[in-house]
């Protein structure tokens, strides 16, 4: 039986106060207590104190079942207990530093309200403490429970924050097909209300108890009996399924939530595209942003019925603008793709750059617009039919999609795919096996290019207008952590990407300040503890776990995985 | 006997670094060709002379009676010419199969292909244990087999090998340059160069030694094995 190492403990519950502190003073709980999850009970901000609390307590008592109880929550009770101190001593100060505001801005007596529940500071200090201590012992004692049951019970109180956070999602959805009243119930203002959060922790539980007991065995007995056609007769269900789901989702989502998967078409587009320069071909490009502009400059240029524009019908401006970014990634190609990774890199990020100082520029005012844009650029018609709604954008943006999945699909598993693998890998013994290097790049560039400058013709005319804003740095490296976060040479991790961090971010809009900060820190988590994506492809896969089982046996590469590649001959 | 690789006079730069001075060397059809030498003798830049990853500034080598100058690198494949460089020249991500599939990548023929597979399989039986495993987790000794493979999928008439026994346990050498003996019976043209000269002379017919970008002995294995600088130096017989 092992000892608890409390010099450990009293590390973990520091920290956790100083994550709290620093929440804190950066105006993070404060802002985000204006988000109710439960209302009434919970909101945002609170989550934010508390969470580190808990956490605390859960990872001082460890992973050691076999440890005595008393000590295992006295434990879990210190470090909940010490992730309050910094905070309480920050209300202590604030009590008797009266200009503390001066130098921390946000320590205000908003949040000083907060953390004292609202009461006088003394008793409130006491409460926050008892809280938090609670919650650490609560932590320490989840794993006092038997394993088969803890797992149910925190993947439904996980389920029932996500859905209380992100309850715009379930609240838009419902709007579509229920009455006011019966929504109210359970959505008030914002979150949900507490009845609706017990009801579904409890419906969430019930499925997650039967999952841990039944359902999964019986599935992965099913699994174990399936046949091979039946198999391939399942995979087809879901397609045809999912297919039918996609077209109808503006019907079920409304307009907000269709304008903000339609954003997020828009980044999976660009996303399947670099995803081919870095993920197939293992090109590091830092300037991919750049042909998304042309993409968008050249629609719109066609396209505006503005001064600057030729009034030119989208279906013929679009394929040219396409064509264009192709041609700028085969011109830029050229030159460029002779060097090798981190000179690639700096020499791309200096291109995007340059574009868009280009687009600013006042030299080119006259042709492009400076600063002011382009305005009324124009729409895709059918006939007298104009596409006007994110619902017919979202039509748009999904064609490309599919287009753009299937394209990268057939390309990744066909004699391109085999081409950038092995260039990727090793680019001596790739031209010594014959491969051509300067043509396998230029393809993956260009396709690459293309598919960017696909997303900017829609966006350019989805928007209205193009602005040189819309082509920074940040949409080059935001688009680079999706593929990253998603999964890097993964098509379905891709997609994920982009709705995790394109499409949760759109819909916890007032936190946009805090928006760089919480990416960060996403990207570090991610990168520590699942460095192969969300979703990571089958070479990934293997690459990356290939140490974990012992002797990755023939047999075990020889089924489903070794299924996915095709074989060259 | 006809000459296959013919290097005259070949010079080469690394930026203002004089790396190859004037190397001239021949290798007979059908023959196990040496090239040793310490570090930075220019033996690797004389193979990436030959498969064209390098320029030569001045003279030319010559395939066939053919300036390999005139081709890119990957178009040597086709010629006949293979390559397997040195440390790891398998294409990590891959399996071991996929690996052999990609030596192919020039030819068309499927049959002959599938039959080649085989026969790499008989001339390593480790790999054919090992097809399905993905070639970055296998041992040295596994992936110096898996590149000499691959390289042999080419059907080349020319093989080039770089230091196949670098970083090899002594008993995997022996295996190792055992197959290189076997491959040339079976009608390949080997150069081979290698540090190690004890196995190389053991198994080569000619051997060429290199120093600081000149070749400084020439000889057949057997007169150079009986050598005193090349005992002193590159043997460690006193």
């Amino acid at each position: 039986m092992n000892t608890i190492n409390w010099r450990r403990v009293i590390q973990v519950g520091l920290i956790m106060g100083v994550v709290v502190l620093i929440a804190s003073i950066i105006g993070m709980v404060q802002t985000f207590d204006e988000r109710d999850m439960i209302a009434g009970l919970l909101t945002l901000g609170q989550l934010l104190l508390f969470a580190p609390a808990f956490y605390g307590g859960f990872s001082v008592a460890g992973k050691d079942e076999r440890r005595a109880p008393v000590p295992t929550l006295l434990a879990g009770l210190l470090a909940g207990a010490l992730a309050a101190v910094p905070v309480v001593l920050l209300v202590a100060l604030a009590g008797f530093w009266t200009t503390i505001r001066d130098y921390f801005v946000n320590v205000s007596p908003q949040l000083i309200e907060i953390l004292t529940f609202g009461r006088e500071s003394v008793s409130g200090s006491l409460l926050l403490l008892g809280v938090m201590a609670g919650l650490g012992l609560l932590g320490a004692a989840i794993h006092l429970i038997p394993q088969r049951v803890r797992r149910p019970f925190i993947n439904a109180t996980m389920f029932t924050l996500v859905f209380s956070l992100f309850s715009d999602v379930p609240l838009n959805i419902a709007n579509q097909f229920l009455s006011r009243d019966l929504v109210r119930l359970v959505f008030p203002s914002k979150g949900i209300t507490v009845v609706a959060a017990v009801v579904i922790f409890a419906l969430a539980l019930a499925v997650a108890l039967w999952w841990e007991f039944s359902g999964r065995a019986r599935r992965q007995q099913q699994q174990a009996t399936i046949t091979p056609e039946a198999r391939r007769r399942n995979s087809l269900i879901v397609m045809v399924v999912s297919l039918a789901l996609l077209l109808v989702l503006p019907r079920i989502l409304g307009i907000f939530l269709t304008n903000v998967v339609a954003q997020v078409g828009t980044f999976v587009l660009m996303a399947l595209g670099l995803n081919i320069v870095v993920g197939f071909a293992g090109l590091l490009d830092l300037g991919y942003v750049a042909f998304f502009a042309v993409g968008a400059y050249v629609t719109a240029l066609l396209t505006s019925t503005g001064d600057l524009g030729l009034g030119v019908n989208f279906w013929i401006a679009m394929p040219i603008g396409v064509i264009a970014a192709v041609l700028f990634g085969i011109v830029l190609g050229i030159p460029v793709l002779r060097l090798r990774g981190d000179y690639l890199a700096i020499v791309t990020l200096g291109f995007g750059e340059i574009i868009r100082v280009l687009v600013r520029s006042d030299l080119l005012k006259p042709v492009i617009g400076g600063a002011q844009g382009i305005l009324d650029v124009g729409r895709p018609n059918f006939g007298s039919f104009t596409f006007v709604t994110p619902e017919h954008y979202y039509y748009l943006i999904l064609a490309g999609c599919m287009l753009a999945l299937f394209i990268a699909w057939r390309l990744r598993d066909g004699r391109a795919g085999r081409q950038w693998m092995a260039v990727r890998e090793d680019e001596d013994v790739a031209e010594a096996v014959g491969i051509n290097l300067v043509g396998t790049k230029l393809l993956a560039f260009a396709i690459g290019a293309g598919f960017a400058g696909l997303a900017g013709a829609i966006f350019g005319s989805r928007v209205g207008s193009v602005f040189p804003n819309s082509f920074e740095l940040l949409i080059s490296i935001n688009v680079l952590a999706i593929i990253i976060v998603g999964g890097v040479g993964s098509l379905p991790g891709v997609v994920l990407g982009a709705f995790v961090l394109v499409g949760l971010p759109e819909l916890l809009r007032e936190f946009v300040e805090f928006r760089l900060l919480i990416y960060g820190i996403l990207l570090i988590v991610m990168m520590l503890v699942r460095p192969e994506g969300l979703w990571p492809s089958a070479v990934r896969r293997r690459e990356l776990h290939a140490a974990e089982t012992d002797e990755p046996s023939v047999a075990a590469a020889e089924g489903p995985l070794h299924e996915e590649v095709q074989p060259l001959v | 006997m006809t000459t296959m690789l013919e290097l005259n006079d070949v010079h080469a730069y690394y930026g203002k670094i004089h790396a190859l001075k004037g190397i001239s060397l021949n290798v007979a059809k059908g023959e196990i060709v040496t090239l040793i030498g310490g570090n930075g003798a220019g033996k690797t830049t004389t193979l990436r002379t030959i498969c064209a990853l390098m320029r030569p500034t001045s003279g030319a080598a010559m395939l066939n009676g053919e300036n390999l100058s005139n081709y890119k690198a990957s178009q040597l494949a086709a010629k006949g010419v293979a390559m397997v460089p040195e440390g790891r020249g398998v294409f990590s991500r891959m399996t071991v199969l996929e690996n052999l599939e990609m030596g192919a990548y020039h030819r068309n023929d499927k049959a002959g292909i599938l039959e080649d597979i085989e026969h790499i399989y008989a001339l390593f039986p480790r790999l054919k244990e090992r097809r399905g495993q993905v070639s970055g987790t296998l041992s040295g000794g596994e992936q110096q087999m898996l590149a000499m493979g691959r390289a042999m999928m080419s059907r080349p008439s020319l093989l080039l090998l770089d230091e196949p026994s670098m970083g090899l346990a002594p008993v995997l050498v022996e295996a190792i340059f055992s197959t290189v003996e076997e491959i040339n019976r079976q009608g390949t043209t080997i150069l081979l160069v290698e540090q190690n000269a004890l196995m190389a002379l053991q198994i080569a017919s000619r051997g060429y030694v290199l120093q600081t970008g000149e070749i400084v002995l020439s000889d057949s294995a057997r007169a150079l094995q009986r050598n005193a600088m090349v005992q002193k130096v590159y043997l460690g017989i006193e």
